[in-house]
């Protein structure tokens, strides 16, 4: 094994660099001339804007632009998703402009766009901007947008409706509910989420306008997307008409895939002023500007053979979109999500209902697993009901309905093929990791210090993917160093470790001569980017493609540097050998000399190789969390004591990197769960939980040791045999969590409760039921 | 943040007259006024430091313990003479904030502030601690005039507290999940005042002393005296992380989990 050899817990090359504060972040960069922008926000839900008086901005010092939506003469940011209707109608799409046009719908819409030499002078200046509100009555909470009578976000969207999509098999569903044994109900709330990511968005815009070509710099989960969305879309000059730079990115989650309107406006004002244009959120500001995530109301049956076979599922799932559509929203809760709902369990036929809803409030994209978590939270929460329903042992019940390995692969009643798994194989190991026959010993035990102990179990699955293709490129540099070109976009997860080790692992080059290049769309042509855990999967496979190439190249020039016939020179351990000697030459003095000739005008060809793979299939991970909580039934208080995971991610490239990432996923879940609750005052459509004091995020100390155990069972449908782990944290957590907390309260009367289980909730829930 | 001046007097009689300005401010720790100047909703003219004036250190004598107003909580808490003398202060200084807020943050500063869900206030109020200020001594009982509000005046500057040490002292706080801010807060105390029990965190006036507990825990110091005595909700706090019936409920759980605590 070398040193950066694949499926070693190899350190991550890029810690030093980002843990020692070398990073270079999106606010990092200072341009020459550089201008600041400010964005005045909407204060109210929903209100009708009669005038805008921008004269006393406009005289601050220092101020060199105020832009009001009135000057944007570029198009809306769009929405690429576009549903059908059960009718065969389609979703509303409503205008989503960079700055607010007549209305505001939302606290937090941009208003208006000031530009100044500071970001002091830009603050006063917004301060400074009268605008003259029609307030109108707001509505905020998903529970009640679809009532009647309620206040209307769009016209054009008549009971606040943006979609009414299904999928599934309706009638066949139906049938089997009609002929089931038992059939559970279950409304289940997955609450919103403010994804918080540590570094806030910025965007940093120059304009050439000798070549009429934009250059921003963001921090993203990939550029080419935002290329392509501001060259067609908004600003109609065509993608080659702006350069993405994505520099190093402080987490995203989710949230820093889509095209944002300080994007949009950044970009506008530094052709108008002629100088480069630098915005950045405050933490305030990310609260009101950054797609909140999840904000579902479902409700789920589950139908039961007499066997507790299960034989059909059905749901009804209410979707907030928020006030606009997010480049992705309406495809989350659709698509993404209820194409899991079959998880691992063996139903015959399922239908779900989504309806998208319209409130005044941020708009939702997705967020660390997009739809998955929601659908896996509603099956998981759904059979811990029924197994309670029926008596039958909760673990058993889930035993009985998986589907088997034998029956790889597998299509589910919603089209997902299932390449492998060994989903009781992982749920026994994570029955014994969890120490799960034990525990009624160590319920005992706390209940003797008046506490609540519970543990609760989900398994999950997930189906991760995103772009079609993924493209890598090596180059042999001058410097002596390879470079590999990628089309993710690391948010911090280690894709740089990760690609090291797959490189060194074809071209037998030591680690520390590779570098990994991301996040420049000039230098790479196109890109996936980052999302729905497809990164070492879809760009794991156009390295391989890469390397092979590079490895062919070289065996042609190697074969004439060594003066032997292409099929005897063997390629091995970073060397090109003729088969059966001791004559070789190693890939990198080999691509050097080949360099070399070229650019003395040799017809030699270098080694450097590029190649866009097909990524032809979904991964799908799956594993078993196990959770142990304490409750205080005086206090309500939730208490995480145990937590572990069985993980079938496929091939483990690096098992540091996914504990990590699982660590992280679980760490957010268990906010979702216990701590996370975005609430709006139901008048005047106010963001009450704005700020770390109201909004509580998971600290280091709600959390216990997580332990992850890996089984891999590996993915028949890449090369690596890998699977996305990136998301699979997030996605199992919840109702491992509720689970346990249920199991907790379960002797005390209690059947049910939503997240986030805040103490108040806890105790309410527990007084309820004595 | 806007603009404002700045200065750092060396004695008390400049750092009182320079609070004697239109719209100056004092700045103690700055764990409250500087995120409130970044957010810009607070426009002082001036800002003055009270960094300056010598006012940190800590005195332990058989009956008080006496703290300078600029002493930070984490030198509180971290103090051998202070844990042996009067835990419950120790732990309770501990306890405040995180850890950048404790060595930063005072006990002047937060007093003179009052939030409502602040710490000390409730220490101060058990003890009937002493409040010396730049012009007199104030007892603890007329210094919290309600939220953010105190007897000080503008230009008033506290010097130090003497907290008596009472035999039997705890304080247990259930946390706000976000801000880890006192939700309710309980400090219990038996010593030479009597019984007096101090609540924060809960009340819409801010700290308060809970009267039917100190008459009951008067006639027997134990948990069980609390069985049966009621919290009022009226008066109390109702956000979106705590409902004023749910404060009442948790004022009764900590102190009696204070007072056994304290033994």
């Amino acid at each position: 094994m070398t040193k950066f050899g694949i499926a070693q817990s190899v350190r991550r090359v890029e810690d030093p660099r980002l843990l020692k504060g070398h990073g270079t972040y999106t606010d990092d960069i200072t341009l020459p001339g550089m201008l600041y922008g400010v964005v005045l926000r909407s204060p109210h839900a929903a209100a009708n804007i009669l005038a805008i008086d921008t004269s006393a901005a406009a005289a601050t010092p220092g101020v060199l632009a105020v832009l009001t939506g009135a000057d944007l003469d570029i198009g809306p940011l769009p929405c690429i998703v576009s549903l059908t209707n059960r009718d065969g109608s389609k979703q509303y799409t409503p205008p989503y402009p960079a700055l607010a046009g007549d209305a505001v719908h939302h606290v937090g819409a941009p208003v208006a766009f000031v530009v100044a030499e500071t970001v002091q002078a830009a603050r006063d200046a917004a301060e400074a901007i009268i605008v003259d509100y029609d307030i109108l009555p707001s509505v905020t909470d998903l529970a009640t947008a679809l009532d009647p009578d309620v206040p209307q976000v769009w016209d054009a969207a008549p009971g606040n409706i943006c979609f009414d999509w299904q999928t599934g098999q309706q009638e066949q569903t139906d049938a089997l509910f009609a002929q089931a044994a038992h059939v559970t109900r279950l409304t289940v709330v997955n609450n919103r989420i403010v994804v918080a990511s540590m570094e806030a968005r910025a965007a940093l815009a120059e304009y050439d306008a000798a070549t009429q070509r934009w250059t921003l710099r963001t921090n993203t989960q990939g550029g080419w997307l935002l290329k392509d969305l501001l060259g067609k879309a908004v600003f109609g000059t065509g993608p080659e008409s702006f350069r993405i730079i994505t520099p190093d990115v402080g987490g995203g989650f989710g949230m820093k895939l889509f095209l944002y309107p300080e994007q949009v406006l950044t970009c506008f004002a530094a052709r108008r002023l002629g100088r480069p244009v630098k915005w950045t959120s405050d933490r305030s500001e990310a609260f009101l500007a950054d797609t909140h995530g999840r904000d579902n109301i479902t409700l789920g049956e589950l139908a039961l053979d007499a066997d507790g076979k299960f034989l059909a599922l059905r749901s009804r799932n209410v979707a907030n979109m928020g006030s606009a559509l997010s480049n992705f929203a309406p495809f989350i809760p659709t698509m993404a999500g209820s194409g899991v709902l079959a998880s691992v369990y063996g139903f015959q036929a399922i239908y779900a209902n989504v309806i998208g809803v319209f409130t005044n409030t941020v708009p939702v994209d997705a967020y660390r697993g997009a739809g998955r978590p929601e659908a896996n939270y509603l099956v998981e929460r759904l059979i811990d009901r029924a197994a309670r329903e029926l008596n039958i042992d909760r673990a058993e019940l889930r035993r009985r309905n998986m589907v088997g390995p034998e029956a790889m692969p597998h299509t589910t009643p919603t089209g997902k093929v299932y390449d492998s798994g060994e989903f009781r194989l992982v749920f026994d190991a994570a029955l014994k990791t969890a120490g799960w026959a034990g525990f009624e010993g160590r319920r005992a035990e706390a209940a003797a210090r008046g506490r609540r102990r519970g543990i609760g179990l989900a398994y999950y699955l997930e189906a991760t993917g995103g772009g079609p293709t993924e493209r890598a490129e090596i180059r042999f540099a001058e410097d002596g160093f390879v470079d590999v070109y990628v089309g993710t976009q690391s948010t911090g997860q280690g894709h740089e470790t990760a690609y090291v080790q797959l490189t060194v692992d074809r071209l037998g080059v030591p680690g520390e001569r590779v570098r990994i290049r991301q996040g420049d769309t000039d230098t790479i042509p196109e890109g996936g980017g980052t999302g729905g855990a497809r990164s070492l999967y879809s760009e794991g496979q156009a390295i391989l493609a890469t390397a092979a190439t590079v490895i062919e190249n070289g065996r042609r020039a190697a074969s004439e540097a060594l003066e032997a016939a292409p099929v005897d020179i063997v390629f091995e351990a970073g060397r090109f050998a003729i088969a059966g000697t001791d004559r070789g030459i190693g890939i990198l003095e080999l691509a050097a000399t080949q360099r070399a000739r070229a650019a003395a005008g040799e017809a030699a060809a270098t080694l450097d190789a590029a190649e866009v793979a097909e990524i032809k299939s979904h991964t799908f991970p799956n594993g078993c969390h196990i959770a142990e909580v304490e409750v205080d039934p005086e206090t309500g208080q939730v208490a995480l004591l145990r937590y572990s995971v069985t993980d079938d991610v496929g091939k483990a490239v690096n098992p540091m990197i996914v504990r990590g990432q699982v660590h992280g996923g679980v760490a957010q879940g268990f906010g979702q769960a216990v701590l996370e609750r975005t609430v709006f005052d139901p008048v005047s459509g106010q963001l009450l939980s704005g700020s770390f004091m109201d909004y509580a995020l998971p600290r280091a100390d709600d959390l216990p040791d997580i332990e992850v155990e890996l089984i891999e069972v590996p993915c028949a449908t890449n090369p690596l045999g890998v699977k996305g782990a990136g998301e699979a944290g997030a996605v199992g957590s919840p109702p491992a969590l509720i689970n346990a907390i249920l199991d907790a309260l379960a002797p005390l009367g209690v059947a049910h409760i939503d997240m986030p289980a805040t103490p108040e909730r806890v105790w309410t829930a527990v007084r309820a039921a004595a | 943040m806007y603009d404002f001046a700045y200065t750092k007097p060396a004695s008390l009689a400049d750092a009182v007259r320079a609070l004697g300005g239109a719209d100056a401010k004092a700045l103690a720790g700055g764990q409250t006024l500087i995120p409130v100047l970044k957010q810009r909703l607070n426009r002082p003219s001036l800002v003055v430091d009270l960094g300056g004036l010598g006012l940190a250190g800590i005195a332990v004598s058989t009956e008080a313990v006496t703290i300078g107003a600029a002493t930070t909580h984490a030198a509180v808490a971290a103090s051998a003479r202070v844990q042996q003398a009067f835990p419950a202060l120790a732990c309770l200084a501990a306890g405040i904030g995180d850890r950048q807020v404790r060595n930063r943050g005072t006990l002047g500063g937060s007093l003179a502030n009052n939030d409502p869900a602040a710490d000390y206030p409730a220490v101060a109020l058990a003890t009937d601690a002493t409040i010396r200020t730049s012009r007199r001594t104030i007892a603890a009982d007329g210094f919290f005039q309600g939220m953010f509000t105190t007897a000080l005046e503008p230009d008033e500057i506290i010097t130090a507290v003497s907290f008596l040490i009472p035999q039997r002292a705890a304080y247990m706080k259930f946390r706000n999940p976000a801000s880890r801010h006192a939700m309710v807060g309980v400090f219990v105390a038996r010593g030479p005042q009597g019984v007096r029990v101090a609540v924060t965190g809960a009340g819409q006036d801010g700290v308060f002393r809970h009267t039917a507990f100190e008459q009951a825990l008067e006639k027997s110091w134990s948990p069980a005296a609390l069985d049966g005595v009621a919290t009022p909700t009226a008066g109390l706090n109702g956000d979106i992380h705590a409902s004023a019936a749910y404060r009442a409920h948790l004022i009764g759980v900590m102190a009696k989990r204070a007072v056994a605590l304290a033994g």
